[in-house]
């Protein structure tokens, strides 16, 4: 912690030297005198959503004359490499894509991003709180969600009718049933990408929040210790299904998005059901041989509950996108932000189907069932934790992707895993 | 530097260098000198650096932590599994990869019918990249649909899913690695065996030895400096083996055909642990390098006489 504190003040001072002297030589980005430059990076570098952010932009500079936005679209890992680069150097763009939590976080603390809490709070209420949660950091706003959504279960719905299965499972135990039921009918019950880890991890997430509760992957996570006995339950339950063989042939080495990865098994209906986004079903049609994806048969269930389990139902696992502004960003970016949220904004993004909004008012503009279902789970959520492998800092979150990997794998027991994580934890 | 009694220009050309002939040296050395520094020595220097520090490759490194993250290496199972499986590719490489290469080098050597196309065709896989080389097997060998798996439906056997298992993936991987670099050694070997001299087999014949005596006795010691050379490339490229494991498996599953590379970028890019990533990417070159002098000193010698390791012999 002592380390900790010494950097993040040493690291605020520079950065606050380094705003200094750049706002200093940058004399036009200070309102009132002319013109503005908003410098964009965002990652939704295809249509339909880079042409609508271009319009958006386009719209907002015609209301505001002295403001000049220059969009940068940048592919997903292009992105992160050439942010890495840039918040090395310690200029970071003005306005950029975030998904929050502990790599936020990072930023935050080696002083790159601006607080916008007090710009924010304004309209913050328009918001889903459960999607401004992970760009929360100590109670202060880093940066704002246009996008947001949860990890449940997609199902096809014609192989669990051929395997006589009639309700979605409500508990874990139900769960193993339906497993065990597939099985027996000779279908495979569950698409997993053994190869890129996350999607495993989803599985350990959800049982430690059902059996412990939220809290107590907060509490882990601050008190830098998971060797707890609610872990090695959820440990011990994810086991069980680990057990019952429930994922295709080669799982470990499937990758997500391919022909022949998890979403391309599920697209054509060679696997039951997988645990999985909201982006699921875009990918299960782009990976599908037909390029249609399951269409009518796919449904979705929330993840199940776990007998005497802490957690409740209505807690939910997920992760969207944002936008964070970067330390020597013009007064105008908050303004911009905010634009880009307003409810009829929002409504046009989330009708291209590739957003899930995060403005509540913008709700009724989803159209596709499924995405109705998520996005009224999220609506209704009584908690939320972002996706692990982003809340908690790089090398914790990887850690217990490549822990839980190993149980899957079957060379580490419940037990083990949770000694492993704590001990990275306690690293950090 | 333009001293009247240079040894190197007295010895070279027996006229003095003038201040004018040093200029053009420094004009025609400094682009590659400053490339040099810029792109080679001076990451180096800051690796070494930053694998002093617990860093997480943001701001300036501060928490010194001294070899910490050098022990730290040594008592990371991944990373020991990691040389592990890098001495165990060497091994599989040097014992079946290469001696293929050569008895296929030998072959197309013979007098054969359309020798030249053969010869293109197990050359072909080289002109690949790794990254090609890697998609391209991980749809031979998709579980239920790759042509593994219909091959081994042919023979009634069913296909097993390589690289998703621990206990086969790095068999897999050295396959792969095979597959495209044979063609690549096998070249080299031919190359080899064409400029040992005609007469020389035809004189062990003549003197009534059979053919495998001849190439136990004239050829393969003639190959020498070719297998040599070799062997070195293969050993080099089996430390710094990364492209292929990446697209190919991530190195896993759990972790089962990651190597040096892999583990080096899966830190300092995934886990933001820059500092131990630089640690590692410092034991790379190190063994990279001790290697590659211990090799070129002893082994190497007299294929380099003059060159690098023996300085100042005068032909």
């Amino acid at each position: 912690m002592d380390y900790n504190v010494t950097r993040r003040s040493l690291l605020g001072l520079a950065g606050a030297g380094a705003s200094a002297i750049l706002l200093g030589a940058c004399g036009n980005d200070e309102p009132g005198d002319g013109k503005q430059t908003i410098n964009w990076w965002h990652i939704q570098n295809n249509d339909p959503m880079l042409g609508v952010w271009a319009a958006m932009a386009k719209d907002f500079q015609a209301t505001h004359a002295n403001v000049n936005i220059t969009i940068q679209p940048l592919e997903n890992e292009a992105f992160k490499a050439k942010l890495t680069t840039a918040t090395q150097a310690g200029s970071p763009p003005d306005l950029f894509q975030s998904w929050g939590g502990g790599g936020l976080k990072q930023q935050v603390d080696a002083g790159l991003v601006k607080d916008i809490t007090n710009d924010v709070k304004p309209w913050a209420d328009t918001l889903l709180p459960a999607s401004v949660q992970p760009f929360t950091i100590d109670g202060r706003i880093y940066g704002v969600p246009f996008d947001v959504g949860m990890v449940g279960f997609w199902y096809n719905k014609e192989l669990f009718a051929k395997a006589g299965i009639t309700a979605a499972p409500a508990t874990w135990a139900d769960l193993l049933v339906v497993v065990s039921k597939l099985k027996a009918a000779g279908i495979t019950p569950i698409a997993l990408a053994g190869k890129e880890k996350w999607p495993a991890h989803f599985y350990w997430s959800y049982l430690s929040m059902r059996v412990g509760g939220l809290s107590a992957l907060q509490q882990a996570a601050s008190e830098r210790n998971f060797d707890k006995p609610d872990f090695i339950t959820a440990s011990q339950r994810f086991k069980e299904l680990i057990d019952l063989q429930p994922f295709q042939k080669g799982f470990l080495g499937a990758a997500y998005g391919s022909p022949d990865g998890q979403a391309g098994v599920m697209g054509n209906g060679n696997a039951a059901m997988e645990l999985m986004g909201q982006w699921a079903p875009a990918v299960q049609e782009a990976q599908s041989t037909s390029k249609k994806g399951l269409g009518d048969k796919l449904g979705f269930f929330p993840f199940p509950a776990v007998a005497g389990g802490k957690g409740s139902l209505s807690e939910v696992f997920g992760g969207g996108n944002g936008f964070s502004v970067g330390k020597n960003a013009p007064a105008s970016t908050t303004e911009f932000l905010k634009h880009l949220l307003t409810a009829e904004n929002q409504r046009k993004a989330t009708d291209t189907g590739a957003v899930l909004p995060t403005v509540k008012a913008a709700a009724d503009a989803i159209k596709d069932v499924n995405a109705k279902t998520v996005a009224s789970t999220l609506a209704a959520a009584t908690g939320f934790q972002l996706y692990l492998d982003q809340a908690y800092p790089p090398a914790l979150g990887a850690q217990v992707n490549d822990s839980v990997a190993e149980l899957v794998a079957g060379s580490k027991s419940p037990e083990q895993i949770v000694k492993d994580i704590t001990s990275v934890a306690k690293s950090q | 530097m333009n001293r009247v009694s240079s040894p190197v220009a007295t010895r070279k050309r027996g006229h003095r260098p003038t201040l004018r002939g040093a200029g053009t040296i420094a004009v025609f050395l400094a682009p590659a000198l400053v490339l040099f520094v810029l792109l080679v020595l001076l990451p180096i220097l800051v690796a070494g650096y930053t694998s002093l520090f617990k860093w997480n490759g943001f701001g300036v490194p501060e928490n010194f932590v001294g070899i910490d993250n050098f022990t730290r290496a040594f008592g990371d199972s991944v990373f020991l599994g990691d040389l592990t499986r890098l001495l165990l590719l060497v091994v599989l490489s040097v014992v079946i990869q290469l001696p293929f290469s050569l008895a296929l080098a030998m072959l197309l050597n013979q007098p054969l019918r359309g020798r030249a196309v053969y010869r293109v065709i197990f050359f072909a896989p080289y002109v690949l990249s790794e990254v090609t080389t890697a998609v391209l097997f991980t749809l031979v060998f998709s579980p239920d649909r790759g042509l593994g798996e219909q091959i081994a439906a042919v023979f009634g056997a069913e296909g097993v899913a390589v690289f998703a298992d621990p206990a086969t993936v790095i068999y897999a991987l050295f396959f792969v690695v095979s597959w495209k670099y044979f063609g690549f050694h096998m070249v080299l070997y031919l190359a080899g065996r064409q400029s040992i001299p005609r007469e020389l087999g035809e004189a062990a014949i003549t003197d009534g030895a059979s053919a495998w005596q001849t190439f136990r006795h004239v050829t393969l010691p003639l190959l020498g400096p070719t297998i040599r050379i070799s062997v070195f490339l293969s050993i080099i490229g089996s430390i710094q083996l990364f492209d292929m494991v990446w697209v190919l498996t991530g190195g896993g599953p759990i972790h089962a055909s990651e190597t040096l590379a892999v583990t080096m970028f899966s830190y300092g890019f995934r886990r933001f642990e820059v500092g131990y990533a630089s640690a590692i990417s410092i034991i790379m070159f190190l063994l990279s390098l001790i290697f590659a002098i211990f090799y070129q000193r002893f082994v190497m010698r007299r294929d380099l006489e003059g060159a690098i390791t023996t300085r100042g012999v005068q032909r």
